[in-house]
């Protein structure tokens, strides 16, 4: 086979994954692509997060929906990031430099004003024992790392109301 | 005859000999090979200062005088050397367990560590011991002359004076530079040992050829020397008991009491054993030595004219006879015998005069007294080399004063009488446990000064610094005060008379003072520890609390015994508590090891007040007034036999409390470390997956595809490296590793590891001190491995040092046979609870932006230098984050292997 032919089959095949997964993996970002990115216009996401890559990440993934979204890099200073921009959803990774996340979430729970607010736990200790102990200390819901972009697209609206 | 100048060259040339010497000497002893130095002999030899100018030329011209009676000068050492149990013992066990510097120091220690006392002491050492420098001087100058003028007859230097400039002046040049090297007098000179050891040599064999010579070259053997002896006046000279015993004690005194004596016998002494030695091959030396005075004597004033001066026979004789060769040696014997003493009486005085009276003054009058950190071990050891010149000076000024006239021998005889004045206090230290401070200070005050003034003042002569009208007829014409004549006691001979009263009324005032005061606690402890000195081991009773914190001791530690020292005291102690680095548990126990330990540096008192400062309550707790109260000698020793035990059961549970915690921790460390593993494992996972489901997004922009596509490729570099990292550590922990052993050159392998770091944060500027010709020592180990060492410590100064202007100070040093390298930065250092957690697996301290590593680099460090045989360390108290590298010069690598 020549160089050119083989190059062109390589493209149709890409372009036949491609198609596949935007109609059936990846459906439910194509229906928000297509319909529901006004009703999460303006909702507020705050990131606590001190890998840069993976807040960069999920930054993209959620501006893309429609979403406002804020970060922290440590845990100093992460509740008065919480104060400050108010967020309609937290996602909280829990080893965090300074302060971890079990002591964020401590603080929050004690506080009337934030005690409702929705908290996504994102760990990358992702043992039965892990989860567990978020929940204990007041995660709304527990993710481990590596996470499926769809998936924390749509758990985040759904706890977001809707 | 000989030439003055080749006389001159010859001493040269021997001083150079000496230096050599104590040069080599010392240098064997830094590294360890101090075999031989430490033998029986040299310590014996080293003894042989007792042997002075005085002995030498001194001796001939005492018998030549007063007949047989030079024999007591020999007689009292040898009482004191044959029952050397009784006495000399316990003066070494004391001096090496309360570790003291000087005579002054063991007065101060016992009497409850008082400087008043050191400072007594110092002050009666330095009037006794300046006459008898200054003696030596003129026996050196006189000796000179003697060669000068090239006749036996006339003494005359054309310029004496400057002679005894040169003199002085070269002594004190030579003692400044063997005797103030190191600081700690528990340090031993050993140079200065070996080469007076030498010395010792020297001058029995010149006084033992002049000796043959004379005997039997000048007159005809023995049977003529004896009718000679019976022809002459030394024959029929009466023997007066009462000069013979008190010569004979002041002598047995001055041998333990003399600074010099001292410190030879007791500072210097390695070995208790040695003294079992000593105590027949030092009389056997003093045997020797004497064996040819009266000969020489008798037949020197048979031979040579009338009118010549008998202290300089030992080279008149030679030198009339036109034995040019034997003169020069006898002249050497003389002075060696003037060098020696001078200069361990120097060091001996000069370490009295540091500890007793500089540093205290230095102590009180500076405003954060021993808190403040500085550089104390500079200071005195500036001062100990003022005060060696000084205290020449002072030899030289007396000597000039006196007129160098008097006879050699009652020179000597002052300062002896001088210095017996510490023997009481001393005695009653030793045996006596009702002594106390203000018995010991009245005794001494007062014994000084009635020597002073019955002995010392007088022997400057009538009309010298007494006039004339004193001496006849008493101070305001007070009969019964006459400085030679006190109490009435006419008819005495003006020595005997000094012995006599000065030493009965220091004794009187000693019991007498001892008897209506009371001793303090710490002055009961130090009692209780010299008394009973073979009994108990002197344990920790002066410290109730810790309360110091360790690092504090160990900045004050450094600046004292300098940072090795007390870096590598600091590491014992905390070895022997079983902990790792270098900071103890500030325990009763190692406060007093420490105290103990500064004691051999700047002496008891100065110690004590600088630990005082560190260490709360610094007096004396309840539990030790109690045992000093309950002074019943049974219930003291079962109590510390079983304190003894009790500390025993107490380590023994502190080892298994720590096996059984570590095999906890291993489980615990198991699960832990796969977690952390799991973490460190999905964080660069997330990234990667994130991202790589966000590049199939067709839509995606060109230049976030790059972007994104350069985040994954980072990421994928970063879990490579996690999984080299743990691969590494995990060879490492099992010494599976292979080591790649290569000979190279220490400077360049840190050069190549500041080369290799240098790309991490270069955005910074950050200096980096080395001392490039001392980095130049050769290595034997894997270069690679310790390479990679050096690179992560250089690069962590690099990432955290948070200094404004981030400096690091790399310090390379070969120790004995370890090769230690520092790496000292300048910013806020490690928190002292962080200290122990650095070399642990992901024991990382800052955020992960910042560090962009896994965590892993210092305990792959730690394993490294393990599988190299070799430590590294966290070292508190620089300033700044220190870390010190340390492995052996020789391989021995491996060497954990079978454990």
């Amino acid at each position: 086979m020549r160089p050119e032919r083989r190059l062109q089959r390589f493209a149709m095949m890409r372009d036949l994954v491609l198609t596949a997964a935007g109609n059936f993996g990846d459906s439910r970002i194509g229906m928000a692509r297509r319909g529901e990115v006004r009703r999460h216009m303006g909702r507020r996401v705050l990131l606590i997060e001190d890998e840069p890559h993976i807040a960069e990440a999920i930054r993209f993934l959620l501006a893309r929906d429609g979403w406002s979204v804020a970060s922290h890099g440590e845990g100093t200073g992460a509740m008065e990031a919480i104060r400050r921009e108010t967020p309609d959803v937290l996602v909280l990774d829990m080893i965090l430099p300074g302060r971890s996340g079990y002591e964020i979430l401590g603080d929050l729970r004690a506080d009337p004003a934030l005690a409702g607010l929705p908290v996504l736990v994102l760990s990358a200790r992702g043992q039965a024992e892990d989860r567990a102990a978020a929940t204990e200390a007041g995660a709304s819901r527990f993710m481990a790392k590596p996470f499926v972009n769809s998936e924390i697209v749509a758990t985040l609206r759904q706890m977001a109301g809707g | 005859m000989v030439p003055f100048n080749i006389l001159v060259a010859v001493c040269l040339v021997y001083v150079c000999l000496l230096f050599l010497v104590a040069f080599v000497a010392e240098r064997r002893a830094e590294r360890g090979k101090a075999g031989f130095l430490r033998s029986p002999l040299v310590y014996t030899l080293s003894l042989s200062i007792y042997c002075t100018a005085w002995t030498f030329y001194g001796a001939v011209g005492y018998a030549a005088r007063s007949g047989l009676e030079f024999l007591t000068i020999y007689l009292g050492p040898t009482l004191v050397l044959v029952g050397w149990w009784l006495l000399l013992r316990k003066l070494v066990r004391i001096g090496q367990s309360q570790r003291v510097t000087s005579i002054a120091d063991l007065i101060s220690s016992r009497y409850g560590k008082s400087n008043l006392l050191g400072v007594i002491v110092t002050v009666i050492c330095v009037v006794a011991a300046t006459p008898y420098i200054a003696l030596q001087l003129q026996s050196v100058t006189l000796s000179f002359g003697v060669f000068a003028s090239g006749t036996p007859e006339g003494w005359a230097l054309p310029n004496q004076s400057a002679t005894a400039l040169w003199v002085a002046a070269g002594l004190a040049l030579f003692t400044i530079l063997f005797g103030t090297r190191n600081l700690d007098a528990n340090e031993r000179h050993h140079g200065v040992v070996m080469a007076i050891a030498l010395e010792a040599v020297v001058k029995l064999v010149a006084l033992l050829a002049v000796g043959i010579f004379v005997v039997w070259g000048v007159a005809g053997g023995w049977t003529d020397v004896a009718a000679r002896i019976d022809a002459s006046p030394i024959g029929d000279w009466p023997l007066v008991p009462g000069r013979w015993i008190g010569l004979t004690l002041v002598s047995a005194a001055a041998i333990v009491t003399l600074p010099r004596m001292f410190q030879v016998m007791v500072v210097e002494n390695s070995d208790e054993r040695h003294l079992a030695t000593a105590s027949w091959a030092f009389p056997l030396y003093l045997m020797l030595m004497s064996l040819f005075v009266v000969p020489i004597a008798v037949v020197g004033l048979s031979v040579l004219p009338e009118g010549a001066n008998p202290d300089l026979f030992v080279l008149t004789l030679p030198l009339a006879e036109g034995q040019g060769k034997l003169a020069m040696l006898a002249f050497l014997g003389g002075f060696s015998s003037a060098t020696s003493m001078v200069i361990v009486a120097a060091i001996a005085l000069a370490t009295m005069v540091s500890n007793h009276v500089v540093a205290p003054l230095w102590l009180s009058l500076r405003a954060g007294g021993a808190k403040a950190p500085g550089d104390v071990r500079g200071l005195i050891l500036m001062s100990r080399r003022v005060s060696i010149a000084a205290i020449l000076a002072l030899g030289y000024i007396y000597y000039s004063l006196s007129g160098g006239s008097a006879a050699l021998a009652a020179i000597g005889l002052i300062a002896f009488v001088g210095v017996a004045q510490i023997l009481p206090a001393m005695l009653g230290g030793l045996f006596w446990r009702g002594a106390t401070r203000i018995g010991a200070a009245l005794g001494l005050a007062t014994g000084f000064l009635v020597w002073l003034y019955t002995l010392y003042l007088p022997s400057f002569g009538a009309g010298g610094l007494l006039s004339t009208a004193i001496l006849a007829e008493g101070p305001w014409g007070i009969g019964w005060l006459r400085p030679q004549a006190l109490f009435g006691a006419y008819g005495l001979d003006p020595l005997m008379h000094a012995v006599f009263w000065s030493l009965a009324l220091n004794t009187f005032a000693f019991v007498a003072g001892s008897l209506v005061t009371f001793p303090s606690p710490v002055e009961r402890m130090q009692g209780l520890a010299f008394v009973n000195a073979f009994d108990h081991d002197p344990g920790a009773h002066g410290w109730s609390r810790g309360g110091a914190e360790a690092e504090d001791l160990l900045t004050m530690a450094q600046g004292i015994l300098g940072a090795e020292e007390a870096q590598e005291f600091f590491r014992t102690c905390a070895e022997a508590q079983g902990k790792a680095g270098f900071l103890p548990d500030t325990t009763p126990d190692f406060i007093d090891r420490l105290e103990r330990r500064l004691s051999g540096a700047v002496g008891a008192a100065t110690a004590h007040a600088m630990v005082a400062q560190f260490a709360e309550g610094a007096a004396v707790s309840a539990q030790d007034l109690l045992a000093v109260a309950s002074e019943a000698q049974q219930i003291l020793e079962y109590s510390t036999q079983l304190e003894a035990k009790s500390e025993e059961l107490e380590r023994t549970a502190r080892q298994l409390r720590e096996a059984n915690d570590k095999l906890k921790d291993l489980s615990v460390q198991k699960d832990a470390f796969l977690s952390q593993i799991s973490h460190e494992l999905r964080t660069p996972m997330t990234s990667i997956r994130a991202f790589s489901e966000i590049l199939k997004d067709p839509e995606l922009p060109d230049e976030m595809q790059k972007q994104y596509a350069g985040v994954i490729h980072d990421e994928t570099i970063r879990l490579t490296r996690l999984l080299d990292d743990l691969l590494d550590l995990s060879v490492l922990e099992n010494r599976k590793v292979k080591l790649d052993v290569k000979v190279a050159n220490l400077h360049d392998l840190i050069s190549k590891a500041v080369r290799s770091a240098s790309n991490t944060r270069p955005e910074r500027s950050f200096v980096i001190h080395r001392d490039q010709p001392a980095e130049h020592i050769p290595v034997i180990t894997d270069t690679d491995r310790l390479v990679q060492v050096f690179i992560n410590l250089v690069s962590n100064a690099r990432k955290y040092c948070d200094a404004e202007r981030p400096e690091l100070t790399i310090n390379a040093r070969r120790r004995g046979n370890r090769i230690i390298v520092d790496f000292i930065d300048n910013g806020s250092g490690i928190p002292k609870a962080s200290q122990r957690l650095i070399f642990e697996k992901f024991a990382r301290l800052t955020d992960t932006a910042r560090a962009g590593g896994a965590g892993l680099g210092l305990a792959i460090c730690r394993e490294i230098m393990a599988n190299l045989g070799g430590t590294i360390a966290y070292l508190p108290g620089q300033g700044g984050a220190a870390f010190r590298v340390s492995l052996p010069a020789k391989p021995e690598i491996r060497a954990q292997e079978a454990a």
